[in-house]
């Protein structure tokens, strides 16, 4: 933070830090038991420490929440479980195995792990009582996200109703909610993927070292580089080879696709960034790939 | 070098070609993706457009491209290299006017669009209407698709001179004026060789260098107070600090300070931002005060200045603009939230609707409906520490709540 400007004008990272700071606050104050959704990947690790800082020198005043597919890189899980213990919050693990286990999902053998996610964390919200949600959905991210509200309200099924969104004017957030509805909260919103890099860099603060060139062992699916993992059997034809890659986006392993990176620093992945002529959902991730629409409906279900 | 925001919203009648526009401006910005055209391309071919459908880019909900329109607003990001833009594409149709008073309401910019064969609607008047209501500081009048009047100088000075006379009667600061095609890309960002008559700015240009660091209030010192930290740990045991984000003026640490509404008074002994003190807060920083004397603060307080404090007060005479098919009546009662404050809120008078066409105050009707626009009072159940709109975007605007649905059902600005 430069903390004086001699015309008092604040850079537009700084008003993007101070907006998502406000809505952490009011949120905090306006609902019972709000958690955060914390993935460990980069967009997650920069609400958090927008959390640690609207908070200071207090605690964050409400739990994490992860979604455990099974899937997750493990350097991933690693980065996470150092912000937990540093910023001394708990952690809530909400797991997909257990959730089959236990009957609250049921896996058909169709449906992909990450479409079982949604159940997961919607049960994981229930059985808690949380009812609000902090998510790290960026609206630059995509076409669906983009017309999201801050606040945005989910009905007792947990589902989203993009047509009939309550209005949300200033910065005054409607939290009203009846029992059994929750607020998803994304206090990054207006947050570019470039914007997050510069903050990463600023704040000179831990993310997974999968985000930076490393060698990898690889190979290509549906125009995707994958990462080689028993998790993940080839199909015919699939061959693997070495490659120096990165991450853009962390999910689910067997279906996040790295791209071909030198970028081992922070200011070279935001050179690289800056470059980009691919979003970032669009270079690795299968999920968003089947349909035009594939987003939408994943989050009118309850989707992060 | 620290890079500025602005925000800027579209506005206008259904089809004037906003939401075109906004595809234009990224594309032309060299802003989109490959894999976000390729997506636009295909869509617009099996729709069986003989062209790139740039509006596809922001209309991304599956109804939306199903009908054609912008239901509600899309949120789309771009940045030259001196400034961040975040824009708001909101939709023209009058059933969704809630999702255009969304998107304008965080403004610094509107852009209106006009159709050039149409001129003004009564659609493009509520808009800019409301844009000035809303005290969106600076306004651009887009006449769009001069393509299809022959880019017509005649065109363009008939439709500004009538806008521009509509404008004298609303609260309307600054105000551009500029021919486009959204289509063709004439006068977006390149200027345009079909309109040599035009001599202004393109449209870029002009975003890029309308001046918005003023628009601001460093006067009158405003704090909400939103949160109350208290640690309660060893390191920090008896911490204090009262969180928000500044709404006007300077903090600075010495300077003595009234809390409201209890109105007692004490010196402010540090301000901080994380775990550095700083040695100023201004708008819109996010930070926390920390009192010499031991006050009781709460969320829903004020931090002001002792000469110069927002008036306590349940009585409150606002531009109301209502956002459900219920329509708005004497004795009704709400919720309303204002700032980091909540209450209970009776509706005492509605005084006048305004016609957005004529701005014409109708006297007779004593309710508002969808999307009506008009002047109310209202009693609260307890004092709001209230600034006028006009001074402060902040402290002067409020949301009414339906108490029984939740949903939010208006749009408050306090009057002068
Ligand atoms: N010829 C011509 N057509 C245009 C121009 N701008 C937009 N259009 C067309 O006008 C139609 C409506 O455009 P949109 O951009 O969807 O209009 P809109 O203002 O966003 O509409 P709503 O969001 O639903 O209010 C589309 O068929 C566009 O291709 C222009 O400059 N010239
Ligand atoms: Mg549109």
């Amino acid at each position: 933070m430069t903390a004086t400007h001699a015309d008092y004008r604040l850079s537009q990272l700084d008003q993007l830090e101070a907006e998502s700071i406000h809505i952490f606050r009011e949120a905090a104050a306006e609902f019972e038991k709000p958690v955060l959704m914390f993935s460990g990947g980069k967009d997650s690790i920069v609400m958090l420490r927008l959390a640690e800082k609207a908070f200071f020198p207090a605690k964050i005043p409400f739990p994490v929440l992860q979604i455990d597919n099974g899937l997750d890189f493990p350097e991933v899980a690693e980065t996470r479980d150092r912000w937990v213990q540093r910023l001394g919050v708990r952690l809530v693990i909400a797991s997909i195995d257990d959730a089959i286990e236990r009957g609250i999902v049921v896996d058909d053998g169709k449906t992909s792990r990450n479409r079982l996610q949604t159940p997961t964390l919607l049960n994981a919200i229930e059985e808690n009582g949380f009812t609000a949600a902090f998510g790290g959905g960026r609206r630059d991210e995509e076409k669906a996200r983009a017309k999201e509200r801050v606040y945005s309200h989910r009905d007792e099924f947990g589902q989203w109703d993009p047509k009939n969104q309550r209005p949300e004017l200033w910065s005054l957030y409607n939290g009203r909610l009846h029992e059994g509805e929750h607020m998803r909260v994304f206090p990054i919103s207006n947050w570019t993927e470039l914007d997050i890099w510069d903050y990463i860099g600023r704040e000179g603060i831990e993310i997974p070292s999968v985000y930076f060139a490393h060698k990898r062992r690889v190979f290509e699916r549906d125009g995707m580089l994958l990462t080689e993992t028993p998790l993940n059997p080839l199909r015919e034809g699939e061959v693997v080879t070495e490659r120096t890659v990165r991450y853009r986006t962390c999910g689910d392993m067997t279906l996040t696709g790295c791209v071909e990176s030198t970028a081992s620093t922070i200011p070279e992945i935001i050179e690289e960034v800056a470059a980009a002529r691919v979003t970032e959902r669009g270079a690795t991730r299968g999920d968003d790939r089947f349909s035009e629409a594939a987003m939408e409906d994943r989050k009118k279900e309850g989707y992060f | 070098m620290a890079m500025d925001l602005l925000r800027f919203a579209t506005a206008g009648s259904v089809d004037d070609g906003k939401s075109t526009l906004i595809g234009r401006l990224l594309f032309d910005s060299k802003s989109i993706f490959t894999d976000q055209l390729e997506s636009v391309e295909k869509t617009s071919q099996d729709k069986g457009h003989g062209y790139v459908d740039l509006s596809l880019l922001t209309d991304g909900l599956r109804s939306e491209r199903e009908q054609g329109i912008t239901i509600d607003v899309a949120y789309r990001y771009f940045a030259t290299p001196n400034r961040k833009f975040i824009i708001a594409d909101t939709p023209g149709h009058v059933q969704y006017t809630r999702n255009m008073v969304t998107g304008a309401s965080t403004a610094d910019l509107g852009l209106v669009l006009v159709d050039a064969r149409h001129g003004l609607t009564e659609q493009s008047r509520r808009h800019a209407v409301l844009l000035s209501l809303l005290r969106v500081p600076h306004l651009v009048l887009c006449i769009n698709k001069m393509d299809l009047v022959d880019y017509s100088e005649e065109v363009y000075k008939k439709i500004s001179a009538e806008f521009t006379a509509f404008a004298t009667k609303l609260n309307i600061p600054d105000l551009e004026v500029i021919p486009i095609s959204a289509l063709q890309g004439d006068n977006v960002v390149q200027r345009s060789e079909n309109m040599t008559w035009y001599s202004g700015p393109t449209l870029i240009h002009h975003l890029e260098h309308v001046h918005v660091a003023s628009d601001r209030d460093l006067v009158d010192v405003r704090l909400p107070v939103q949160y109350v930290i208290r640690p309660k740990s060893d390191d920090h045991h008896d911490y204090r600090g009262y969180a928000g984000q500044v709404a006007g003026g300077v903090l600075k640490p010495g300077d003595e300070v009234m809390v409201l509404p209890s109105g007692m008074t004490s010196k402010i002994a540090g301000i901080d931002l994380f775990d550095k003190e700083i040695p100023e807060a201004f708008p819109p920083m996010s930070v926390t005060v920390r009192l010499e004397d031991d006050v009781d603060v709460s969320r829903g307080d004020m931090i002001s200045r002792v000469k110069n404090a927002p008036e306590p007060s349940q009585d409150i005479d606002a531009m109301i603009c209502w956002m459900t098919t219920a329509p708005l009546r004497p004795r009704q009662k709400l919720a309303i939230k204002h700032t980091s404050n909540s209450a209970r809120a009776l509706v005492k008078d509605i005084q006048y609707r305004l016609d957005v066409n004529s701005l014409h105050r109708d006297l007779e009707t004593k309710e508002l409906g969808l999307n009506e626009i008009g002047r109310v009072q209202l009693r609260t159940t307890k004092p709001l520490l209230c600034d006028p709109y006009s001074k402060n975007r902040t402290t002067g605007s409020f949301i009414l709540i339906d108490e029984a649905t939740g949903v939010t059902v208006g749009a408050g600005m306090i009057n002068d």
